[in-house]
């Protein structure tokens, strides 16, 4: 080996087949063309099936008549004078709604089990480690099947409903509340909260000021409490209570009257936010406890309370650790909210890739759509998280 | 040293013997004390210990009664578990998953032909303990019974029919002519020097002829071995075809499942290095599949693999009602685990890449001899997760019509034949604990594989 002399081996006499970068270019060709080959093959195969089963293609059907009903809306929509258009947007902030409100239960809850799942009362501690342990370990499917089928299916019809305090009606067909009727005067207080925000926001502002200058501390909560609440109830009397309820009434067969809230809507919310609760109190508890014990001890011995302790030395760093696998626990909800299409939610799978799905026969196009959605949502979701955690991260030099 | 000083002391009340051990007293330790520390600290915790007591004392005894004291635990049909047949309030009506236990389990296949389920079962079994068990040996020899002989004898024994025949004698056939090879390989060393680096033939030579080639050598008789067997049961009995249509219970849930984990994880290795290549289009192409899977439900990936897969293929080769959501579950399962292993590479010292490359190893070396042994060690519990939630996630193909085991559940509860006020619960709660008892046992297990790695960090 020592023989060989050294400058018999000089770079650039290796064949061309073991140059790394030529070699890289042709890895690269060669996917792309199997790649491109792929799509190609399956886009022309689709086109030839498509004529074959004579289903249209393209987006035309989007302005079609619907001709079915859907019975949870939040836009006008029937049978007679919609299209298919209209039924993706109704089935879309269905989606939203729940989503949303179940991103709110199951913060609520999360946080709750979470905290309390390091509670040092032993009773306490193990009740949430047996609801965290329970629901994260059965699909969510068969927790929506319980609850739809097991838990508000078997409830008494409308004319046995349980009569619950407050007007509150429940039976088999969801839950009978009694409907808010807003007067034209009620915009009076809903200006009122708006204006209440903004000035919270703005006292907020000002008093953060404050304090980096002089040290003052301002009670940001009472105020903001007195602006947002105080205030449009203020509004509220002064313009004469503008707000009435239309009251469900018991009849011989039926309520009428009321709100209704359907059991499946019901039972999606409930499953998804208990749920998702389980994995947020997870995210919630190794976020407490990544935040080491010498610092609530070192902010103990400078004096703080345990409650500013808490507010200002760890809950911060705990967001640190919590907020990026929160977000991912959110995601998880809006995309697990289509399991609505099992127990018939008018979600946007269950109307659009269920329903105008079969009825159009349309599976490329419809599909494609409502992939883009959660994609968007998804996508946007961590964008505006990248941003958030880079405002949040710890700044190293 | 004040031993002798005390002696001679002649003030009287100076002890001269220790006291006897006093245990501690009760406010500090023992169980009223602990009672006090955990329970009754302050108001607070009082009042949230009352009231969740009150909460176990209201549930549990309900519970037990519902699903134990009062459960019918045998009877032939709904008669059993009607309160006013047999005359006594009725709970759980557990004679009812006894009498639909088998369905559970198989579905529909044909009760004829079930014990080629029970073999595949068994087969699995023997895959998941010789993979997840530490001590087993052989490991590498494991790897390709789990990833390459589990599959294909799964699929010749639970199919069956012309199509399984003909693979099963193709396999034969090649495991065979690569015996052959091996052997003559084995006796005429010299043979072997177009692909064996000369050094590595030399120290071929030393050995006896039966020592040499010893890794590949192995496997090729394992899967002479198994195929060997599937053909005497396919000669002796028969393996007739069963359709998917009729596969369902257990068996297609932990057929997903199966098939998820050997498809995902190669394939979730493969994205994974795509995604950390050097090479911008291969690594746009893994972005690209993986945020777009992960990005989307999963049922929508069903519907996509359930209605869009068939127009992708010529009509001819439209896929099996049953290997479509396979391969939708399969890829989706892929991207999870595809960041879950760049997980793993992330957590790769930058030393290891470039102590494998002055070593002269190329990059497939490089990954397969250093990297990936030891990124896939650290993410096991990671892979184990992932692996919990494909397992739930199976649940899902019963929204494209296929009958897995929460599937047969809730057909068995809209059949007459045991339709009682509490067969669904029942159901749903042996539903529950199958879930429960599967996924538990995986964590369980994953916390345990963190323990056993975080061992050598501990300090």
């Amino acid at each position: 080996m020592s023989s060989i002399p050294t400058e018999t081996v000089s770079p650039g006499k290796a064949s061309l087949f073991y140059d790394p970068k030529i070699r890289g270019y042709v890895y690269q060709i060669v996917l792309l063309a199997v790649v491109g080959f792929l799509v190609w093959s399956a886009a022309s195969n689709a086109i030839e099936n498509l004529r074959a089963q004579k289903i249209a293609s393209g987006f035309g059907f989007w302005n079609n008549a619907a001709g079915f009903d859907v019975n949870q809306k939040l836009i006008p929509f029937s049978a007679s004078g919609s299209t298919y258009g209209q039924a993706f947007w109704v089935g879309l902030l269905n989606t939203l709604l729940v989503a949303a409100l179940g991103i709110v239960l199951a913060t609520i809850i999360g946080f709750a089990v979470g905290v309390a799942r390091l509670s040092s009362n032993w009773v306490v501690a193990k009740l949430a480690m047996v609801y965290v342990e329970g629901i994260r370990n059965i699909p969510l499917l068969l927790q929506l099947y319980f609850w739809y089928n097991a838990v508000l299916k078997p409830l008494p019809d409308a004319r046995n409903s349980i009569a619950l305090p407050g007007s509150i009606y429940l039976n088999n067909r969801g839950i009978i509340l009694p409907s808010p009727q807003f007067a034209p005067a009620f915009e009076a207080v809903a200006v009122a909260f708006l204006v209440g925000i903004a000035g919270a926001v703005a006292f907020f502002v000002w008093a953060r000021g404050q304090q980096a200058r002089t040290g003052r501390q301002y009670p940001n909560g009472w105020v903001a409490l007195a602006l947002i609440v105080g205030l449009p109830l203020l509004v509220f009397f002064a313009v004469g209570q503008p707000l009435s309820f239309d009251y469900p009434q018991q009849g011989r067969f039926n309520l009428t009257g009321g709100m209704q809230i359907f059991p499946e809507f019901v039972a999606l919310l409930l499953g998804l936010s208990t749920y998702t609760a389980a994995f947020i109190a997870e995210v919630v508890r190794a976020g407490i406890l990544a935040v080491s014990k010498g610092q609530s001890e070192a902010a103990h011995a400078l004096g703080l309370r345990p409650g500013p302790t808490l507010k200002l030395v760890v809950i911060p760093q705990a967001m640190r650790v919590i907020v990026p696998p929160l977000t991912s626990q959110y995601l998880n909800l809006v995309k697990n909210s289509s399991l609505a299409v099992a127990i018939g939610y008018p979600d946007l799978v269950q109307v659009f890739t269920g329903t105008v799905l079969n009825q159009t026969g349309q599976a490329v196009e419809v599909v494609a759509i409502t992939m883009a959605v959660y994609l968007t949502i998804s996508l946007v979701t961590s964008l505006a998280m990248n941003i958030y955690n880079k405002r949040i991260a710890l700044v190293e030099r | 040293m004040t031993d002798a000083t005390l002696d001679n002391a002649p003030r009287a009340f100076v002890r001269t013997e220790t006291l006897p051990q006093q245990p501690a007293p009760l406010s500090v330790a023992g169980p009223l004390a602990w009672i006090h520390a955990n329970l009754f600290s302050s108001p607070l915790n009082a009042i949230l210990t009352l009231l969740c007591i009150w909460f176990v004392v209201v549930t549990v005894p309900e519970l037990v009664h519902f699903y134990i004291l009062d459960a019918v635990w045998s009877g032939a049909s709904r008669d059993a578990c009607l309160a006013d047949k047999v005359g006594r309030p009725v709970g759980a009506c557990w004679a009812y998953v006894a009498d639909r236990f088998q369905y559970f389990i198989y579905g529909s296949y044909p009760i004829a032909d079930r014990w080629r389920v029970n073999i595949v079962f068994a087969m699995f079994a023997l895959g998941v303990v010789w993979l997840l068990w530490n001590r087993a040996p052989l490991k590498r020899i494991g790897v390709f019974y789990f990833f390459v002989i589990l599959p294909l004898s799964g699929f010749i024994l639970l199919l069956g029919g012309d199509r399984a025949q003909g693979l099963l004698r193709f396999l034969i056939l090649l495991s065979f002519a690569l015996a052959v090879l091996y052997l003559v390989l084995s006796f005429v060393p010299s043979l072997a020097r177009f692909w064996t680096n000369p050094a590595l033939l030399a120290v071929e030579q030393e050995a006896p002829p039966w020592k040499r080639f010893h890794g590949a050598k192995s496997l090729i008789l394992l899967s002479l071995v198994v195929f060997g067997i599937l053909a005497i049961l396919d000669d002796r009995i028969g393996l007739l075809r069963v359709d998917t249509g009729l596969w369902g219970g257990m068996m297609v849930t932990f057929l997903i499942s199966a098939v998820g984990i050997v498809f995902s994880l190669p394939l979730g290795v493969v994205l994974a290095l795509g995604r950390r290549s050097r090479l911008p289009i291969i690594q746009l192409l893994s972005v690209i599949f993986i945020e777009f899977v992960r990005g989307v439900p999963l049922i929508t990936v069903l519907f996509m693999a359930n209605t869009m897969l068939p127009l992708f293929v010529p009509q001819e080769y439209s896929p099996d009602r049953l290997l479509r959501p396979l391969i939708g579950v399969a890829l989706f399962a892929s991207a999870y685990m595809a960041e879950v292993i760049r997980g793993g590479l992330q957590a790769i010292p930058k030393g290891q890449f470039e102590g494998a490359m002055s070593l002269g190893l190329g990059y497939w070396q490089m990954m397969r001899l250093i990297i990936l042994p030891q990124a896939l060690r650290i993410v096991i519990p990671g892979i184990v997760n992932t692996f919990i939630g494909l397992f739930k996630d199976t649940t899902l193909v019963t929204i494209v019509g296929i009958f897995d085991f929460l599937r047969t559940v809730e057909a068995t509860l809209v059949d007459p034949t045991w339709a009682t006020p509490t067969t669904r619960t029942t159901g749903y709660a042996f539903a529950a604990v199958f879930y429960f008892l599967c996924c538990w046992g995986m964590s369980r297990y994953s916390i345990a594989v963190e323990k056993r790695l975080a061992a050598g960090q501990k300090r």
